[in-house]
């Protein structure tokens, strides 16, 4: 189902969303100071004066967090500004040592695009990109560590952020959230931020509001400040959702305000009224040019852009033959798509990926793998495969076969020969245990003459049972059926 | 434009600066004077002129991505009145 409507009894209420998506940049060092931006240092020791904001220091822009706000920008199908500036927004907090933070305002470095996302039931949707700005992060507050004291770290103060803002097109919670996986994937695709969210590498903000269906225009929207998982801003909209509607139909009127929401219990609080709003005074930042790129750059970078998700899960099913389905989960994340692509080369695709979807990753999932860690590599799975093709083992002995590739890492070919588990296919040898099996249980021989029918299949177990698996199973069946029926 | 009383008051809320309540007529009076004169540059007919940013023509010039700065806690906490654990200690701030 693709819209979200909220039925009561007189009105059909639509919920109406859009999102704001801090993604911190991948760099080594920071968006304006030499400092280091790698995570979990001991505190205050990623900072330069810069970052901590001393009296006449100044701000040098990392071509980095350019390079990878504009690779970004085309990954979200969007327009590359080659004229943007920097302005000032101006607010105090104890983690914004400037009082200020640098920020586009007016001109950001990327404009208008769209992302194209699938819900569950197959429906398509395409969610339209505002903007992208590159601004700088906080530093951190602690609070919980003294009773009295906030603490603060600067080790994040300064480090590049990308904001992404979405235009108010979802209307669902479930479209939010494919659109949060989508997004994550892009950015992780193209290496320009870890899409972390329960690391705060990736933090979302979300706007609600509702409107009657067929309503022009939108209704007062309230914001929610940092809900920091998928199941969050999922959970974040639909209560958002159904208390505006609550609000609307007991003859009240929602107002501008910015939330609080708490994940114990779902719902979220008033943390700042309209008339209590920041007031940001922007004005263009003295400190820094304006940033003008050229467009062999912005070319250069298109040429080294990789293969995103939405390509490559459409040359999947073109060139591969795998499901729709199947390409959508594979290529959800690069490392994944890549193992896949390797293990299908030259051979069935479609029986890699069964492979993948089903065995593979039930055992990543029970050893809490990922699957750069996987014991097996792609190229042993695609030749696994290919010893079930060839007859060399039954899809029943390569079950056997995987299972000891998961504790090993050994090779499908060796386990095979080593543990001999090869299938029987030459005639000779089956018939021999099926004149055994035969020869053993005249009763059930007499049943199955009788017209019993389905006893058949006991005979093939046994005759399986009795190679140890080995016996070609096509082969014992036309041999029982034969003999059998005489 | 000219700004009241009640402006000056929020402007300095805005920017944490105490301003006594006998010095609020005056600052008032000063700001008034400022957006005069403001207000003079806006009789230039800037139709079709681009706004200007920066009154310097070149552009933004580009760091390389290396560390080479940080490790300097001492010196960042130095003039802190109140460290603790290699943090800076403020008074409890949650919204």
């Amino acid at each position: 189902m693709a819209a979200m409507i909220i039925e009561t009894e007189n009105n059909k209420w639509e919920v109406i969303c859009g999102l704001e998506i801090h993604c911190q940049i991948i760099s080594e060092s920071k968006m304006y100071s030499g400092a280091s931006t790698e995570f979990g240092a001991e505190p205050n020791t990623h900072v330069s004066f810069v970052d901590a904001a001393m009296p006449g220091m100044l701000p040098v822009l990392n071509e980095q967090c350019v390079r990878q706000a504009v690779k970004t920008g085309l990954g979200l199908n969007a327009k590359i500004n080659k004229y943007s500036e920097f302005s000032r927004k101006n607010y105090f907090y104890a983690d914004l040592p400037q009082g200020y933070q640098i920020t586009q305002f007016q001109h950001p470095i990327v404009g208008e695009g769209y992302v194209d996302i699938t819900l569950e039931d197959g429906t398509a949707r395409r969610i339209g990109i505002e903007r992208l700005h590159i601004e700088q992060d906080a530093g951190k507050s602690i609070h919980d560590i003294d009773p009295c004291m906030s603490f603060i770290d600067l080790n994040r103060s300064g480090v590049g952020l990308m904001e992404i803002v979405t235009k108010p097109d979802f209307r669902s919670p479930e479209e939010a959230g494919e659109f949060l996986k989508k997004l994550r994937s892009i950015v992780r695709y193209l290496g320009t931020c870890d899409g972390n969210m329960d690391e705060g590498s990736m933090r979302c903000d979300v706007n609600v509001s509702v409107r009657k269906i067929g309503e022009g225009g939108y209704r007062t929207r309230t914001e929610m400040k940092n809900v920091n998982s998928m199941r969050f801003v999922m959970q974040a909209i639909e209560n958002e959702a159904k208390r505006h509607v609550e609000v609307y139909e007991t003859g009240g009127e929602i107002e501008q305000e910015t939330r609080q929401f708490d994940p114990s219990t779902g719902k979220s609080k008033v943390m700042r009224k309209k008339e209590f709003a920041h007031d940001y005074r922007y004005f263009p930042e003295p400190d820094l040019l304006p940033l003008m790129l050229s467009d062999e750059y912005i070319d250069g970078i298109k040429k080294d852009m990789v293969e995103l998700p939405d390509a490559k899960r459409e040359r999947f099913v073109r060139d591969l033959g795998i499901t729709e389905y199947d390409a959508r989960i594979l290529c959800e994340n690069r490392e994944v798509a890549d193992f896949f692509e390797t293990a299908a080369k030259g051979r069935d695709a479609k029986k890699v990926a069964n492979w993948m979807m089903g065995d593979f990753f039930a055992m990543l999932n029970k050893n809490a793998l990922r699957i750069s860690e996987s014991p097996i590599s792609p190229e042993n799975l695609g030749m696994l495969v290919d010893l079930i093709a060839k007859e060399v083992i039954s899809g029943k002995i390569a079950k056997d076969v995987f299972e000891i590739m998961s504790e090993t890492g050994e090779a499908p070919d060796k386990i095979v020969e080593e543990k001999g588990l090869k299938q029987v296919t030459d005639t000779g040898a089956i018939e021999a245990i099926v004149d055994e099996v035969i020869a053993s249980s005249p009763e059930n021989v007499a049943s199955y003459k009788a017209g019993k029918a389905n006893l058949l299949g006991w005979f093939v177990g046994q005759v399986i049972k009795k190679s140890q698996g080995k016996a070609n199973p096509a082969i014992v069946n036309k041999l029982l059926s034969e003999k059998l029926a005489k | 434009m000219t700004i009241s009383a009640e402006d000056v008051k929020k402007v300095a809320f805005l920017s944490r600066l105490k301003i006594e309540e006998d010095k609020v007529a005056a600052t008032e009076e000063e700001f008034n004077k400022i957006l005069n004169w403001i207000d003079e540059l806006n009789e230039v007919d800037t139709n079709g002129v681009e706004p200007l940013a920066s009154v310097n023509e070149n552009f933004i010039a580009l760091r390389r991505d290396e560390v080479t700065d940080g490790n300097i806690q001492e010196e960042i906490l130095q003039n802190a009145p109140l460290k603790e654990y290699g943090y800076f200690a403020v008074p409890k701030v949650v919204e």
